[in-house]
């Protein structure tokens, strides 16, 4: 840092200063020293350096004198390092008057005092650019790298008129390009209000009515405004009843985005599964509700516990899978008439709307799920396109003073305990800047960490080994009751497994958390994602676990296992587990969360309460929607019940939040964090479902007794079959069955989409790293710009200070007064 | 207020997506419980700075002062602001200004002498706002002298020894979290 060349104003030289800017001719003849300056340079010869005397020569004098003895240990040191001027940077505690007004007019420091005139400067530039772009005219040469710009030191002159014409070619650059780029160039202009309102009326004050909707627009833009209003008004509507906005910045504004960002992803997880509802409802479950189906009514004793065990009357309702028939609905049809297999007899009226139900369970499903992929691929990329910066620097002490106070925050505790998180960083990063890390004892950190891994990895493969074992007994008990009667405890039997699956759920983190507190990792983010990657293995072996469980050996040979109707079990064995972990959510933050509290606050004695543990939280949202997921294609209604989870959940939280726990002192990095939950949301969790429902429908033979699948040797041959019926009554679509055997039979389809895919990571990948050098490339620019800088403005200062030397035998002729 | 208060609105109106519409009406009506009654009755009223300090989202922000100054176009320089002033300090930070406009303002929060660029003073200002105004929490001096050496390392590119706004950009441009902390 002792490099660095000092342009600090002095006190003395402010004072010069002042008294320079009202001296006009002051002004005159430095604009054109620096036009003398700028153009001897750029001839390359120092003797043109030699420049008219100027009226400001004499303050020089009498400034100079005042510190003669410095302006002579200057001119040694000038001179010592006359050779490496250009590399080596001088600390000056003086500059003349004239050096100074130079570098007060520059434009890199003219922000905040010719601010307007900059600002419309800067938005000429880019509408020029911006036309040039859409017009791809090579002619106009604009350079991009501001150097020095007249306009900066002309302003000083002639300032009001250059804003007005600058102003003007403002206002001409933004008639000429369209609307929508128009309407996005004022938009990112920080002129004020009043600025843009008179470039407005300038710029459109010659256009025909000022309103949106003029008519006398060729129509098939006024078409496109017309669209816009539409658009912009269910936008409204949606934002207005946004739900939950004012809860959501009250908890910003107490815990800060960290928090706030687990409260958006259950809103996000909401807002999926409120689509998955609706489809479902419209498409499947009205359809079928008008239209029940005969079955032979079987006696139940309605007990409280069928809404946990979704066994008894709920087994043979909409919610499962069981209930739906295999036919195709005729509207016509009276429910009294309906008989399994054969429909309504002939649909021999054509004005008959016959809806296949077996076809609409399969496209139904198929397409939620594919419309919900390319959802979270796409938010997915969008998150990751805002928090992924291609050129990663050295240290991040910058960023973490401009960028680290969150605005949002007004409780005046919250702002404190703000301002103690920003100190603490702060001094941990000096700290880390300064010493490095301490070489702790390497090996017994090595060890520690590997006993940390081993415990955690044990105990996710034990928790899953004895899931298995404990789901095949329960099945043998199982068959066991069924054999006998049915009765209440029986039924409770049921619950147990899933009973024990939320137990191994939240008391393993507990102790991934004891584990982690054991060891010592050097970053907090290292640490973060330490815990989330055990947890997020601890839920996906359970689930795998279970899912063989299910698909691999129930749904194989569903006999064994005393089924009829394999796929309804597996629906309620799901609507079991979501019940039971929503159950057990509930009792650990009423309960856990509060006592923890207590207990921390009385026995530890510890001044703050319990920190919300957000990677927790938002790993079991996720294993909530894994459940969810799995669980569409046998119960079609699941997706309700999450709704109303997620409803209460999000009330829950919020009252235990501010109630048991305050803010974290720990840094949370927001959007880095919300891209690797939506990441997790959609790799593991999404893709897993996905494929299992995949496996379903393609591998796994249905039951025979039940569902709209039951005379199909495959779930997927539904549509096949329909495809090929459409292929011999119409001809004409015969094309819909060749499209429909490309892409739902052959795998070939697959393979191209993976390849289209990778070739264009690739393209991307490869883009980012001619980015990254570019930007190198350019950050190199700038330093020696840097540097021509200082070599100007020294040189500038030497010149200067040759000329104030007194009784030099080359004396030069008599000042002239400032001329041209 | 008149048909002035009226044609002001659809003029604003105009210049705003009007799905900001109703924040539109909200900022009027807060702006108008800050005005005193003889002031109501103005063309264009202008609210004194410390009726805008009482606002709930700026009274305990460090930086309440700042931001009434860069956004007051009162000639005495006084922090008093107008409609106009307001809207757009609730334009700026609102979710929908770009990162532009964000850092634009926030650059000019942060220069505390108005010199159009940070300097080390403005740098000191800066991180003893951000440290808070307890003892306990600032930084030692030597703290503080290293991490300005640091920051300016860091983020002055052409090593002038200030960071000018560009500079400041890039640096922003940086932070992924810099456009949704910068919100009220």
């Amino acid at each position: 840092m002792a490099n660095s060349v000092d342009f600090n104003l002095s006190p003395i030289m402010e004072l010069e200063l002042e008294s320079l800017r009202e001296d006009d001719t002051a002004q005159d003849s430095m604009c054109q020293l620096i036009r003398v300056t700028g153009t001897g340079l750029e001839s390359g010869s120092p003797e043109t350096l030699e420049m008219e005397v100027l009226t400001t020569e004499g303050r020089d004098r009498m400034a100079s004198q005042m510190s003669d003895v410095r302006e002579r240990a200057d001119e040694r040191r000038l001179q010592r390092s006359e050779e490496s001027m250009q590399t080596d940077l001088l600390v000056r505690n003086r500059w003349s008057a004239a050096t100074l007004r130079v570098l007060s007019s520059m434009p890199s420091r003219s922000v905040g005092q010719q601010s307007r005139l900059e600002i419309i400067s800067q938005c000429n530039i880019r509408s020029t650019q911006l036309r040039r772009y859409h017009r791809q005219n090579q002619d106009v040469s604009l350079s991009s790298r501001p150097r020095i710009r007249g306009y900066g030191i002309e302003a000083d002159s002639e300032d009001v008129c250059e804003e007005e014409t600058k102003r003007q070619e403002l206002v001409i650059n933004l008639q000429s390009l369209s609307a929508g780029d128009r309407v996005r160039m004022m938009r990112a202009t920080p002129l004020s209000l009043a600025e843009k309102t008179k470039l407005r009326k300038l710029a459109f004050s010659d256009k025909v009515g000022q309103s949106l909707l003029s008519s006398q627009v060729p129509c098939c833009s006024l078409l496109k405004r017309a669209l816009y209003h539409v658009l912009f008004g269910c936008l409204f509507i949606l934002s207005s009843l946004q739900l939950w906005q004012v809860a959501l910045k009250r908890l910003g504004g107490r815990f800060g985005t960290g928090v706030l960002s687990y409260f958006l992803f259950l809103r996000t997880l909401l807002l999926f599964n409120v689509f998955l509802f609706l489809i479902n409802s419209l498409f499947l479950v009205l359809p079928q509700a008008i239209h029940p189906p005969l079955h032979t009514p079987s006696s139940h004793r309605v007990t409280g516990l069928e809404l946990f065990t979704g066994t008894g009357y709920l087994s043979n309702s909409l919610m499962f899978y069981g209930y739906y028939t295999n036919s195709t609905i005729n509207t016509s049809c009276r429910p009294d008439e309906a008989t399994a297999g054969t429909g309504c007899g002939t649909t021999s009226d054509p004005h008959m709307m016959a809806y296949n139900i077996p076809l609409a369970y399969f496209f139904t499903i198929g397409i939620t799920f594919f419309i919900t992929g390319i959802v979270l691929v796409y938010s997915m990329s969008k998150s990751f396109g805002r928090s992924f910066r291609v050129f990663k620097s050295q240290g991040n002490l910058a960023i973490k003073v401009f960028s680290s106070w969150d605005f949002k925050v007004s409780k005046k505790m919250s702002v404190r305990l703000q301002s103690e998180n920003i100190t603490t960083q702060l001094k941990e990063l000096l700290s880390e800047v300064n010493g490095g890390e301490e070489e702790k004892g390497r090996l017994s950190g090595m060890a520690l960490h590997l006993l940390a891994w081993s415990i955690s990895l044990g105990s996710t493969f034990f928790c899953a080994l004895g899931i298995h074992c404990f789901a095949k007994h329960m099945h043998l008990r199982r068959l066991e009751d069924a054999e006998g009667e049915v009765s209440l405890v029986h039924e409770a039997r049921l619950l147990a497994l899933p009973g024990v699956v939320s137990c191994g759920n939240l008391l393993l983190p507990g102790l991934f958390n004891l584990v982690s507190w054991m060891e010592n990792y050097n970053s907090p983010i290292v640490r973060l994602y330490v815990s989330i990657f055990r947890n997020l293995l601890l839920k996906v072996s359970i689930l795998g676990v279970l899912c063989y469980h299910w698909l691999g050996k129930i749904a194989a040979e569903p006999e064994q296992h005393g089924l009829q109707c394999w796929e309804s079990f597996v629906g309620q064995e799901l609507y079991r587990f979501l019940l039971m972990d929503f159950i057990f959510t509930v009792l650990y933050t009423v309960f856990g969360e509060y006592i923890w509290k207590l207990f921390s606050q009385g026995v530890l004695r510890r001044r703050r309460k319990p920190v919300f543990d957000i990677a927790r939280n938002v790993l079991e949202l996720i294993y909530g929607q894994t459940l969810t997921w799995l669980g569409v294609l046998f119960t079609p209604l699941l997706p309700a019940v999450q709704i109303i989870k997620l409803l209460l959940l999000f009330y829950m939280k919020k009252s235990s939040l501010l109630v048991n726990c305050q803010a974290s002192r720990k840094l949370w990095r927001a959007s880095q964090m919300s891209t690797l939950f939506i990441s997790l949301l959609c790799f593991p969790s999404f893709l897993g479902t996905s494929v299992s429902v995949i496996y379903t429908m393609w591998t796994i033979k249905p039951s025979s007794g039940c569902g709209p699948f039951r005379n199909l040797p495959f779930m997927f041959h539904s549509g096949k079959q329909w495809a090929q019926e459409l292929k011999s009554t119409n001809p004409k679509l015969a094309w819909l069955n060749w499209v429909h055997s490309c892409l739902v039979e052959n795998p070939l389809f697959l393979f191209l989409m993976a390849g289209v895919f990778l070739m264009v990571i690739y393209v991307n990948t490869q883009v980012l790293d001619g980015q990254r050098k570019i930007i190198s490339l350019l950050q190199e620019q700038m330093e020696n710009e840097g540097k021509d800088k200082k070599f100007l403005i020294t040189r500038l200062q030497a010149i200067h200070e040759e000329r104030q030397r007194p009784l030099s035998p080359s004396s030069r002729p008599q000042p002239q007064g400032s001329e041209v | 207020m008149g048909t002035t208060a009226s044609q002001l609105r659809k003029d604003l109106l105009s210049e705003y997506q009007w799905r900001l519409m109703h924040v539109f009406f909200r900022a009027h009506k807060r702006f108008s419980e800050l005005l005193s009654k003889e002031d109501r009755n103005l063309p264009t009223p202008r609210v004194p700075m410390e009726k805008v300090l009482s606002l709930p989202e700026l009274k305990s922000n460090p930086f309440r002062k700042r931001i009434c100054h860069v956004f007051s176009t009162s000639d005495m320089k006084d922090g008093s602001l107008t409609f106009e002033d307001f809207l757009d300090l609730l334009s700026a930070f609102s979710d929908s200004a770009t990162l532009e406009i964000k850092s634009h303002y926030a650059f000019r929060i942060f220069d505390f002498d108005d010199d159009g660029t940070l300097d080390g003073g403005d740098l000191e200002k800066l991180v003893n706002c951000l440290t808070g105004e307890t003892d306990d929490t600032r930084l030692t001096t030597e703290e503080m002298r290293q991490l300005i050496s640091n920051i300016l390392e860091e983020s002055d590119i052409d090593k002038d020894g200030t960071v000018n706004l560009s500079e400041f950009q890039h640096v922003i441009s940086r932070s992924p979290d810099f456009v949704r902390s910068v919100q009220i």
